[in-house]
C-alpha cells in the first residue's frame, strides 16, 4: 500500500494486466506520449506490436476495437476526451453493445475503452460531457467510474479481465488526486458498490467526480448532527441496487449526486428503481442533484454554477430532512 | 420541376480502370471453374427461392439479395481459409455460402428459427459463423470496414499470414469509415483487402447521383494499391483477389478491389410495394441481364468442354441442397422466448 495519484494507479493497473496476459493491445490517440498519464511509459515497455498510437479516427478505431477482440485479441482502446466516443458511436453502439447478441453468442469481446468525462477544467462544452446514461442505455456495455486511487487500480484490472465491453470513465482533472492504492493484485469486481461512510439518517449515493465533493457534504453535515450514509456505486451499469436499497431501507431518505445533466442521468434511473422497491419505508421522495440541462459552460464562474458542489448535496440532505 | 432522367447504375465500364495485369495474371483452371460456377449457382439458387418465400409472405423479416453479384463473393473466397475472416454487408447471404458457411443454418436463421446460425437472433442481415472466420454480414452500412480493419490487425499481430477482407458495397464507400480504415491499412500495412461491390445503387439512388469519381481511385492518396474489375466475371475477380490476398499475406499490406456488378434484384425484396415511384428502368435490368455471371461462367465451361449432362447434374445436386435447407429451416422450432434475455454479456 501506498500513495499515488489516480493516473498512476490505472496506468500500474494497465502494466500488471499486460504483463500477465500477452494478449492485451493497447490503441489509441497519443498513448505513446500520454497527455493524461494513464498510459504513460507503456509502449517502452510492452513496444510497438502492443501499444499502439492511431491517427485521430475514431469511427474506425471503435470498429478495430470490437474486430480485433472478435479475433481472440484482449483490447483496451483509449479514446481520450469522452466526448470522442460520440465521434465513434456507431461501432459503440451498433457493434460493440449489439455484436455478440445478434450473433447467438458465438463471439465475446473484452474491450475496455477509456476516457476521461466531466467538467470543471475550462474546457468548454465539447470536453465536458459526462455521457454515461446514454452508455447505461445501450444494455450491452458495463461502466465503470472510479471515485477513488485505489478503486481505480482495482477497477481497471477487472474491467480488462472482463469478457465484455467495458467503459472505463475517469472523470477529467481528478487524475491527480492521492489516495492509498494497493500494491500488485487488487481487483473489485464490476457492479459492486462500496459504503464510504455509514450513516442512519440519509443514504447519499456519489457518482465519479462527485465522490468528493460528497464526502465533504457528509463531513459537515456531521457536524451539524445530521448522520449521512455514503456510498460510491464505483460501476452505473450493472449497478449494485442492493447496496443502496438495503441502506435506504435503515435511513428512509435518499439523495443521488450525479455530474449528468438531469433528464435521463443515472441519478433518474437510480431514484426511480430505489423507489420502487423501498416506497413503503421512504420518508420522503428520492432527490438528485445533477446539472441542469445545459451544456457545460467555459468560463469559471459559470462552470462552478453548473457543477454540483458540497453546498448543493447539503442542501438537499437538509430539504429532505426537515 | 424538372423531370430527372434515371440513370444509367455504372456510367463507367470496367475497361476504364486500372487493368490487373494479364501478362503475369494465372488461368483458371477448369476444376476450379466448375467449382466456382456450382457455389455462384448455389447462392443463385437459394436467393431465387429466398425471393419466392419472402413473397410469399412465410419470412419475418425483410431480405436483401445478391442476385446477379456471385461472381464477387466467389472469385473472392475460394482464395480463403476458415482461418482467414470476412465481414460483409446488409447483402451478406452469398459471403456467407461462399466463406463455407451452413445453408441449413443460415435459411433457419432467415426464418428466426432455434437452429438459426444466431440461434434467430439475428436474422438475414446478421448471419454469422465465427468458426468459420464469417464475422457476420451487417446493418450498418459501412459497419463491416471498422471489424474488419480491426480483425486484420488481430492477424497481423498473430502473425500467421491470415487476411481479413471486407465486402461492403459502393454506397458504404462514402462512408467516412472507408477513409480512415484506408488510412490506418496504408500506415499499418494491414493483410485487409477492401472488397467494393460496386452494383450500381445505393439503397434505392443510382451510383452517378450519390457517387463521384471512380471508387478503386480513392485508394490511391493513400498509397494503397486500387483497381476497378469487371465484377460479373467470376475469373476477373477470383485473379484479382489472388494478387491481393497473396500480397496482404506475405506481410506487403493492403489493396482496394472495386468489382463492377449489377444487381439484378431490388435493394431489399417488395421495394415496389412502398416506394413512390421507379428508380430505374425495366429495359435497363434487361440489358445487364445479358451480363450476368453465371451465364458468363457457363459459356467458358461449355468452351472448355463440360457439358449439358454435367450442367443438369450440378443443378440438380444444387436445387436438391436447398430443398433440403429450406425444410430443414421450416421444420425447425421457434427459439424459447427466454433466449431473448441471453447473450447481452459474456
Amino acid at each position: 500500500m501506498a500513495k499515488k495519484r489516480m493516473v498512476q494507479a490505472i496506468n500500474e493497473g494497465i502494466a500488471e494486466e499486460m504483463a500477465r496476459d500477452p494478449s492485451i493491445v493497447l490503441f489509441g490517440e497519443d498513448v505513446e506520449v500520454s497527455p493524461i498519464g494513464d498510459t504513460r511509459n507503456l509502449f517502452e515497455r510492452f513496444g510497438p506490436a502492443r501499444v499502439r498510437n492511431t491517427p485521430i479516427s475514431e469511427t474506425v478505431m471503435t470498429g478495430m476495437a470490437v474486430g480485433a477482440a472478435a479475433a481472440g485479441y484482449r483490447v483496451i482502446c483509449h479514446l481520450f476526451y469522452g466526448n470522442f466516443i460520440y465521434t465513434g458511436f456507431d461501432a459503440i453502439a451498433n457493434q460493440a453493445a449489439k455484436l455478440r447478441y445478434m450473433l447467438g453468442g458465438q463471439i465475446r469481446l473484452p474491450i475496455t475503452f477509456m476516457a476521461v468525462i466531466g467538467g470543471g477544467r475550462s474546457v468548454a462544452a465539447q470536453h465536458s460531457d459526462s455521457m454515461h446514461p446514454t452508455l447505461m442505455n445501450l444494455g450491452g456495455v458495463k461502466v465503470v467510474m472510479p471515485g477513488s486511487p485505489g478503486d481505480a487500480k482495482g477497477l481497471i484490472k477487472s474491467s480488462i479481465r472482463d469478457d465484455s465491453p467495458v467503459f472505463f470513465l475517469q472523470a477529467a482533472g481528478r487524475g491527480g488526486e492521492s489516495g492509498e492504492v494497493p500494491d500488485g493484485e487488487y481487483v473489485i469486481p464490476l457492479g459492486k458498490a462500496i459504503i464510504l461512510r455509514p450513516g442512519s439518517n440519509v443514504t447519499v449515493v456519489a457518482i465519479g467526480s462527485m465522490v468528493k465533493p460528497a464526502q465533504r457534504a457528509c463531513d459537515e453535515l456531521a457536524k451539524a448532527g445530521v448522520s449521512a450514509e455514503l456510498i460510491d456505486p464505483r460501476c452505473v451499469m450493472p449497478f449494485d441496487f442492493d447496496t443502496v436499497v438495503d441502506s435506504v431501507k435503515r435511513t428512509g431518505r435518499l439523495v443521488i449526486v450525479d455530474e449528468a445533466r438531469r433528464t435521463c442521468s443515472a441519478a433518474s434511473e437510480i431514484a426511480a428503481t430505489v423507489t420502487e422497491r423501498t416506497f413503503g419505508t421512504l420518508r420522503a421522495p428520492a432527490r438528485r442533484v445533477t446539472v441542469e440541462d445545459v451544456a457545460m459552460p467555459y468560463s469559471p464562474i459559470l462552470e462552478k454554477a453548473v457543477i454540483p458542489d458540497h453546498l448543493r448535496i447539503m442542501e438537499a440532505v437538509r430539504g429532505l430532512m426537515q | 420541376m424538372e423531370n430527372m432522367r434515371l440513370h444509367s447504375s455504372t456510367d463507367r465500364q470496367p475497361n476504364d480502370a486500372a487493368p490487373a495485369s494479364e501478362a503475369a495474371a494465372p488461368a483458371a483452371t477448369t476444376e476450379l471453374l466448375l467449382a466456382m460456377y456450382r457455389l455462384m449457382l448455389l447462392i443463385r439458387t437459394t436467393e431465387e427461392r429466398l425471393a419466392k418465400v419472402q413473397a410469399s409472405g412465410a419470412l419475418p423479416g425483410p431480405v436483401h439479395l445478391s442476385v446477379g453479384q456471385e461472381a464477387v463473393a466467389a472469385g473472392v473466397c475460394v482464395h480463403l481459409t476458415d482461418r482467414d475472416w470476412i465481414t460483409s454487408n446488409h447483402r451478406g447471404h452469398g459471403h456467407f455460402l461462399a466463406k463455407s458457411g451452413d445453408l441449413p443454418r443460415m435459411i433457419a436463421e432467415v426464418f428466426g428459427r432455434a437452429t438459426g446460425v444466431c440461434g434467430g437472433k439475428g436474422g438475414s442481415m446478421h448471419v454469422a459463423d465465427v468458426s468459420k472466420g464469417i464475422l457476420g454480414a451487417n446493418g450498418i452500412v459501412g459497419g463491416g470496414i471498422g471489424l474488419g480493419t480491426g480483425a486484420a490487425w488481430a492477424e497481423q499481430l498473430r502473425g500467421d499470414g491470415n487476411v481479413a477482407v471486407v465486402f461492403f458495397g459502393d454506397g458504404a464507400a462514402n462512408q467516412g469509415v472507408m477513409f480512415e480504415a484506408l488510412n490506418i491499412a496504408a500506415l499499418w500495412k494491414l493483410p485487409l483487402i477492401l472488397v467494393c461491390e460496386n452494383n450500381g445503387f445505393s439503397e434505392f439512388s443510382p451510383s452517378a447521383t450519390v457517387t463521384a469519381g471512380e471508387i478503386w481511385r480513392r485508394a490511391e492518396p493513400f498509397g494503397v494499391p486500387g483497381l476497378a474489375v469487371d465484377g460479373n466475371d467470376v475469373v476477373a475477380v477470383w485473379r484479382a483477389a489472388g494478387t491481393a490476398i497473396a500480397r496482404a499475406r506475405a506481410g506487403a499490406g493492403s489493396t482496394l478491389i472495386e468489382a463492377r456488378t449489377y444487381r439484378l434484384r431490388g435493394h431489399v425484396e417488395a421495394e415496389m410495394t412502398f416506394l413512390s415511384k421507379a428508380y430505374r428502368e425495366d429495359a435497363e435490368i434487361e440489358a445487364r441481364r445479358a451480363h450476368e455471371p453465371l451465364m458468363q461462367a457457363r459459356r467458358k465451361l461449355e468452351q472448355a468442354g463440360i457439358t449439358a449432362a454435367t450442367f443438369a447434374g450440378i443443378e440438380a445436386e444444387v436445387l436438391a441442397q436447398v430443398d433440403d435447407a429450406f425444410k430443414f429451416a421450416e421444420e425447425s422450432p421457434w427459439p424459447a422466448v427466454e433466449s431473448a434475455y441471453t447473450h447481452m454479456f459474456s
